[in-house]
């Protein structure tokens, strides 16, 4: 006999007693124990909610989270141009209390994988079962030396996370005289939503349009083109905001100075009125800080079939810190599907089955190109065996003809639902 | 060694078969799962995006059929079914038809 008959045989036999072990019928039934989720955004809140309805209560779910209640980024840029307020894109969390979730408003300082404990900065440690990160990005100001003090970052906003800081920029924005520049600066990817710096300048721009129409808006990007939608973005600006919106490739952030509001480039300096800063990205910290393999010393490298580190057994890790698949975006949306394989995964685990084997993540992402158009991105991720990752599917997904107010309804919908689907 | 394999193959074929589906018997959850977002948990709709919780399997699979083909018109739906399988789409037919509405339709 050959050995490749012998290892086919052996393969065989596991099968099959895997297969008698687990049993067949009714996987995830009898689920328990403790799950501690950290972060409360589109990937956290949607985790914990899951692992509590789909293990029926069995496995008992806490959340810790920041802040008092969840604040979206997808939308917030309607807010900056005055046509929503902050308090249309925010949601508490009141609403997982149904399916028995615990909610800490408290920050985790240290993570102990060994112990399966957590510490939290008001005092006391929680002990896990299974720890669920899902931290999002942490902004890299180290790259920014102008930028370290409390000062500069008061004056120069990222309003990349949701909530004061939008509301800032949003007042920065009234205060701008009429014929001044609001300045914006994109990192190179991959960063956090691919399209929204894009839908930010479009956002903006229909703001000045209407009260400050001899302002400009400079948009300032360190990659070689428009990141995402770029055939609507570029058609959009050339109908809607021609000789409004200045784009300019290939124009990556050296510095800041702040005092003037200035950004530093490799050959150029520019001023502007309002000087909008998204820096570069990594994961949260907490992930970087528990231990967890990195890639590119930025994001975390992970198992797709249970979105578990790769390092760290037990701690899964979803949304926007995780290095992520081919064409994968950094988005909400994919956080809240990243949350759901975690949760299946979780539960089967923790009732002594396999995570399946078939996991499948999809996209889509609606940008604004005024207050009411709309424009999308849209992609069906699902596993491939053979690279042991999700692939997107060829020849589904795409993109919008051309803005509609049609999808204008759908965007504010699709907000709806998945907030819905998260925290109520 | 002819009969042991022969054994082996049977007794395999033997647990497949007694699993109603392949590897993981919620994979019709976990793939209807992704359609939340839009269509809300479980199908039960938040609004200004049509629910599928109790839609009957043929009426879901008629629809997925009309987007694929360009049928039906659509802003989205035609390029996403377009990423799932003929046997996911069954399972997540079978899965949403299986829902009660909540609060009726919206």
């Amino acid at each position: 006999m050959t050995a490749a008959r012998r290892g086919f045989i052996k393969g065989t036999l596991g099968l099959s007693a895997m297969a008698a072990l687990y049993g067949c019928a009714g996987a995830g039934k009898g689920a328990k124990g403790h799950v501690v989720v950290v972060g409360g955004g589109y990937g956290g809140a949607t985790a914990a909610k899951y692992i509590s309805m789909w293990s029926e209560g069995g496995i008992r779910v806490t959340l810790v989270e920041r802040n008092a209640a969840f604040v979206s980024c997808p939308i917030s840029n309607l807010v900056l141009a005055g046509e929503k307020q902050l308090s249309d894109i925010t949601v508490g969390y009141e609403g997982l209390a149904k399916y028995g979730i615990t909610v800490v408003q408290d920050e985790v300082t240290a993570v102990d994988a060994e112990k399966r404990m957590i510490r939290l900065a008001r005092g006391g440690d929680l002990a896990y079962d299974r720890l669920v990160l899902s931290p999002g990005v942490e902004f890299m100001y180290e790259s920014l030396p102008g930028m370290a003090s409390a000062a500069a970052k008061e004056n120069i906003l990222h309003a990349w996370k949701a909530g004061p800081q939008t509301v800032a920029l949003r007042k920065q924005l009234e205060a701008m005289p009429d014929g001044g520049v609001f300045a914006m600066t994109i990192p190179k990817a991959p960063y956090r939503c691919p399209p929204g710096p894009y839908e930010r300048a479009c956002m903006v721009a229909h703001y000045l349009k209407q009260a400050k129409p001899k302002s400009k808006v400079l948009v300032l990007d360190a990659n070689e083109e428009i990141v995402s939608k770029k055939g609507l973005f570029t058609k959009a600006w050339a109908d809607s905001y021609k000789g409004m919106i200045e784009y300019r490739p290939q124009s990556e952030l050296r510095d800041v100075d702040a005092g003037n509001r200035t950004a530093i480039l490799e050959f150029d300096q520019v001023k502007a009125n309002v000087l909008n800063v998204v820096p570069p990205q990594r994961a949260g910290d907490i992930a970087a800080n528990s231990g967890l393999k990195l890639i590119n010393n930025r994001w975390v490298d992970i198992n797709w079939l249970t979105m578990e580190s790769t390092s760290t057994p037990n701690i899964h890790v979803l949304g926007d810190a995780i290095f992520p698949a081919p064409t994968m975006p950094k988005s909400g949306h994919m956080a809240n599907q990243h949350a759901k394989v975690a949760a299946a995964a979780i539960i089967n685990l923790m009732s002594g089955q396999p995570p399946s084997d078939a996991p499948l993540v999809m996209n889509t992402c609606y940008s604004f190109v005024d207050a009411t158009n709309v424009v999308h991105v849209a992609s069906v991720h699902p596993y491939d065996a053979a690279t042991r990752q999700p692939q997107p599917v060829k020849g589904a997904g795409g993109l919008s003809a051309a803005p509609t107010e049609m999808e204008g309804k759908y965007a504010l919908a699709w907000a709806r639902n998945i907030w819905a689907d998260m925290l109520t | 060694m002819r009969k042991k394999l022969a054994g082996t193959a049977l007794l395999w074929l033997g647990l497949s078969m007694a699993c109603a589906q392949a590897a993981d018997p919620n994979l019709g959850r976990n793939l209807a799962a992704t359609c939340a977002n839009c269509h809300g948990t479980d199908g039960n709709s938040a609004g200004g995006i049509p629910g599928l919780a109790g839609m009957s399997k043929a009426k879901m699979l008629g629809l997925i059929n009309e987007f694929r083909s360009g049928a039906k018109p659509a802003t989205i739906m035609h390029q996403l079914s377009k990423g799932y399988t003929d046997s996911q789409l069954d399972l997540i037919a079978d899965y949403f038809a299986s829902r009660t509405p909540v609060g009726g339709a919206k």
